[in-house]
C-alpha cells in the first residue's frame, strides 16, 4: 500500500519536475521556429497590397480582406490544374507498377533477382541532372516534349525504384505460408497477386500513393526542363516564376507559396500517419 | 489446416500436372519484371552512358555535335579550372557538413524530447515533420524573405528589442547580411598551397561562404523532421526493460541517453546520414528558389551549374561533365550503402 502510494506520488511529482518544464519549453520554442515560415506566408498573404510592406512583415494583418490569395489563386489556377493532371495518373500508374515489381521481387525471387533489385534501386538516388540531356532529346524525338504526358511518363519511370522498394518491403511482411497455401489451392502467380496480395496491399497503396503524390507534386527539375510552354507548366515552376515577376506584389507571392503547397499539406494533415510510414519504408529495409 | 499444408504440398510436388505450372510461374516472374528492368536499363544506365559521352564530346552549342573532344577529358579539365565550379564544390562540402550536423542534431534532440511523452506529443511531431511535405520551392520562397538583410530575421532582432539589449552591453547590433553576404571566412588557400603545391590551380576562395549558412538553416528546417521520424521509429524499438535496467543501476536520464540509447541508435544515424547526405549533394531547387548563384557564387551548387550551363548557356558538354561529377559524388555515398543492402537481402 505504502509503496504503491509512494510510487503514485512519485509519478505525480515527476510530472511537474524541472525536466518536464524544460522539455515542454524546448518543444514550444522549436514549434515556434518550425511554424515561423508558415506564419510569414500566411499573415503577409492575407494583407492587402496597399498595406503589405517589408517593414511590417511580422505584424498581423489589420483587416481580413483575403489579401493576395485571390490573385495568387487566379494566377496559379491553370498550373494547379496542370500539376493535378500530371500527378494523379503518374501516382496511380507508378503505384500499380511498383506493387507488381515489389510482389515479384519479394515473393517470386529467382537467381539474380536481388542483384537486379539493387540495380533498380540505384535509379532512385541518382541526381536527375545526369540523365536530363538524353531524356529531353528522347522526349523530343517521340513528340512528348512540352506535354503533360511526357511528365507523367518521366515520373512513372523514375518512380519505379522507390515504389518497388516500398512494396517489396510491404509484401515481405506477408507470411509465405499464405502464398504456399494459395499455390496448393491451385492459384498461379497472377492469381495470387489479384486474390491475395492486392486486397492485402491496400494500406501499401495508400502509403505509396501519398509518397508519390508528394514527390511528384513537389518536383521542380523535371517540371522546369521537360516542359517550357507556360500553358503546361506545373505549379512549382509557376510559383518560382511568380517570385521573379516584377509586377507581382509580394503578398501575392507569399499567398502563392501557400496555395502551391496546399494539396500536399491537405494530404499530410488527413493522412499523416501513412505519410510517416512511407517515409520510413522508403528509407529503411523492412 | 496448418498441419495439412506441408503434406499436401509434398504430394503436390510429385503431382504430374502441377510441375509444369510451377516452373511456368517461376519463369513468369522475370518475364513480368522485364518491362520495368528495360525501362531502368535505358532511362537510368543508358542515359547516364549517353551523358558521359556528351561530357566527352565537342557539343557546346545548340547544334548537336557528338564527336569526341581532343583531349578526351578536355571538358573536365575546363570544368575543374572554372572558378565557379570550384566554388560549387566548396559550397557543396560546407553545405553538406553544416546541414548534416544541424538536421541530425535537431532531429535527435526533438526525438529525445518527444520520447518523454509530454502532453500533445502527436501535435508536436506533426508540426516538426510537416515541412517535409512542402516543395523546396515553397520553402525557398518563404525563407528568402526571412533571410533578406533588410527585413525578416534582422527586423525581428530589432523589433523584439534584442538589439537594444545588446547595445546596453556595448555589443554592436545583430545585423548579418545573410544571403547577400559575399564573405568567405576561414580561408585555407595559403595553408593548402604550402602543403600541396599542386593546388595553385584553385582560384576559388576555400573557406566557409557566409551566405550558405541561411540556406543550410532552411534545408535543416525542412528535413530535420525526417531525422526525427527515423529516430522516433528507432526509439520505439528500444524496450522498456533497457530503460528500467539503466534506471535501477542508478543512471540519470542524461546518462541513459548518452551511454545506452544513442549508441543503440547508431544504425539509424548511419541511414539518416546516407539519405540526407545524398540529398544535400544533389540539392538544387531550394537554392535555386532561395538565392540562386548568390554573391560571388557564394551559394552556387553543382545542380545550379548544370542547369545554367545546359539550358541557359547550351554548353552541353560542360553541363554534362558537371552532372557526371555530381553522380560520382552521390555514388561515393550510395554505392557502399547499396552493396551492404544487397548482402543483407
Amino acid at each position: 500500500m505504502v509503496s504503491a502510494a509512494l510510487s503514485g506520488y512519485r509519478r505525480k511529482h515527476r510530472r511537474f519536475s524541472i525536466g518536464r518544464v524544460f522539455t515542454v519549453t524546448a518543444l514550444l520554442l522549436a514549434m515556434a521556429f518550425f511554424l515561423m515560415p508558415v506564419y510569414i506566408m500566411l499573415v503577409n498573404g492575407l494583407k492587402d497590397k496597399s498595406v503589405v510592406s517589408l517593414s511590417t512583415m511580422w505584424n498581423l494583418p489589420a483587416d481580413l480582406s483575403g489579401g493576395g490569395f485571390s490573385e495568387a489563386w487566379n494566377r496559379l489556377k491553370p498550373n494547379l490544374g496542370n500539376s493535378l493532371r500530371m500527378v494523379v495518373p503518374a501516382t496511380i500508374i507508378s503505384s500499380f507498377i511498383g506493387s507488381i515489381n515489389g510482389y515479384l521481387f519479394s515473393k517470386w525471387r529467382f537467381r539474380g533477382s536481388d542483384l537486379l533489385f539493387t540495380l533498380v534501386l540505384f535509379g532512385m538516388f541518382i541526381p536527375y541532372q545526369s540523365i536530363l540531356i538524353p531524356l529531353i532529346r528522347f522526349l523530343n524525338e517521340v513528340g512528348l516534349y512540352d506535354t503533360t504526358y511526357g511528365l507523367v511518363i518521366v515520373h512513372v519511370i523514375y518512380g519505379i525504384p522507390i515504389t518497388s522498394l516500398i512494396f517489396r518491403n510491404y509484401f515481405a511482411s506477408v507470411p509465405n505460408e499464405l502464398l504456399e497455401a494459395a499455390r496448393v489451392d491451385g492459384d498461379s502467380l497472377i492469381g495470387i497477386y489479384f486474390r491475395i496480395m492486392l486486397p492485402l496491399a491496400l494500406p501499401g497503396f495508400v502509403v505509396v500513393g501519398i509518397f508519390q503524390f508528394t514527390n511528384i507534386w513537389n518536383d521542380f527539375l523535371f517540371a522546369a526542363t521537360v516542359v517550357s510552354d507556360a500553358r503546361v507548366q506545373p505549379v512549382t515552376v509557376a510559383l518560382n516564376n511568380l517570385q521573379g515577376t516584377q509586377s507581382v506584389d509580394w503578398n501575392v507571392v507569399m499567398a502563392g507559396a501557400l496555395v502551391a503547397a496546399l494539396p500536399t499539406l491537405i494530404v499530410y494533415v488527413l493522412l499523416g500517419r501513412y505519410f510517416i510510414r512511407g517515409l520510413l519504408a522508403g528509407s529503411m529495409k523492412g | 489446416m496448418a498441419n495439412a499444408v506441408p503434406a499436401v504440398d509434398k504430394q503436390g510436388g510429385r503431382h504430374p500436372l502441377r510441375r509444369p505450372r510451377r516452373s511456368f510461374d517461376k519463369l513468369l516472374s522475370p518475364i513480368m519484371l522485364t518491362p520495368s528492368l528495360i525501362a531502368i536499363l535505358i532511362f537510368v544506365y543508358g542515359f547516364i552512358g549517353l551523358t558521359v559521352w556528351v561530357s566527352l564530346s565537342n557539343w557546346k552549342s545548340p547544334r548537336m555535335n557528338l564527336s569526341l573532344a581532343d583531349p578526351i577529358l578536355g571538358t573536365y579539365e575546363k570544368l575543374f579550372k572554372d572558378r565557379r565550379f570550384q566554388s560549387d564544390l566548396r559550397n557543396t562540402l560546407v553545405f553538406t557538413v553544416l546541414f548534416l550536423i544541424l538536421a541530425v542534431g535537431v532531429g535527435l534532440t526533438l526525438a529525445v524530447l518527444l520520447d518523454r511523452h509530454v502532453f500533445g506529443s502527436a501535435l508536436f511531431r506533426n508540426v516538426f515533420l510537416f515541412p517535409y511535405a512542402l516543395s523546396f520551392i515553397t520553402t525557398g520562397v518563404a525563407w528568402r524573405w526571412i533571410f533578406n538583410p533588410e527585413t525578416g530575421a534582422n527586423l525581428l532582432f530589432q523589433q523584439t528589442g534584442l538589439n537594444d539589449l545588446l547595445a546596453k552591453f556595448g555589443v554592436s547590433p545583430l545585423k548579418p547580411g545573410w544571403l547577400t553576404d559575399p564573405r568567405v571566412v576561414w580561408q585555407v588557400n595559403d595553408a593548402l598551397g604550402k602543403i600541396f603545391p599542386f593546388t595553385d590551380g584553385i582560384t576559388a576562395k576555400l573557406g566557409i561562404p557566409l551566405a550558405i549558412i541561411p540556406v543550410t538553416i532552411a534545408a535543416a528546417w525542412q528535413l530535420a523532421g525526417f531525422a526525427m521520424a527515423m529516430y522516433l521509429a528507432g526509439l520505439a524499438t528500444i524496450s522498456n526493460e533497457v530503460r528500467e535496467a539503466a534506471a535501477l543501476d542508478g543512471a540519470s536520464t542524461f546518462q541513459l541517453y548518452r551511454h545506452i540509447i544513442i549508441p543503440l541508435l547508431t544504425p539509424i544515424t548511419v541511414s539518416i546520414l546516407i539519405i540526407l547526405g545524398h540529398v544535400s549533394l544533389k540539392i538544387f531547387d531550394l537554392v535555386y528558389a532561395m538565392s540562386g548563384k548568390g554573391p560571388g557564387f557564394a551559394t552556387d551548387v553543382p545542380g545550379i551549374y548544370v542547369f545554367d550551363k545546359t539550358f541557359s548557356a547550351t554548353q552541353y558538354n560542360l553541363g554534362a561533365a558537371a552532372s557526371v561529377v555530381m553522380l560520382l559524388l552521390v555514388s561515393l555515398v550510395i554505392v557502399p550503402y547499396l552493396v551492404r543492402t544487397l548482402k543483407e537481402l
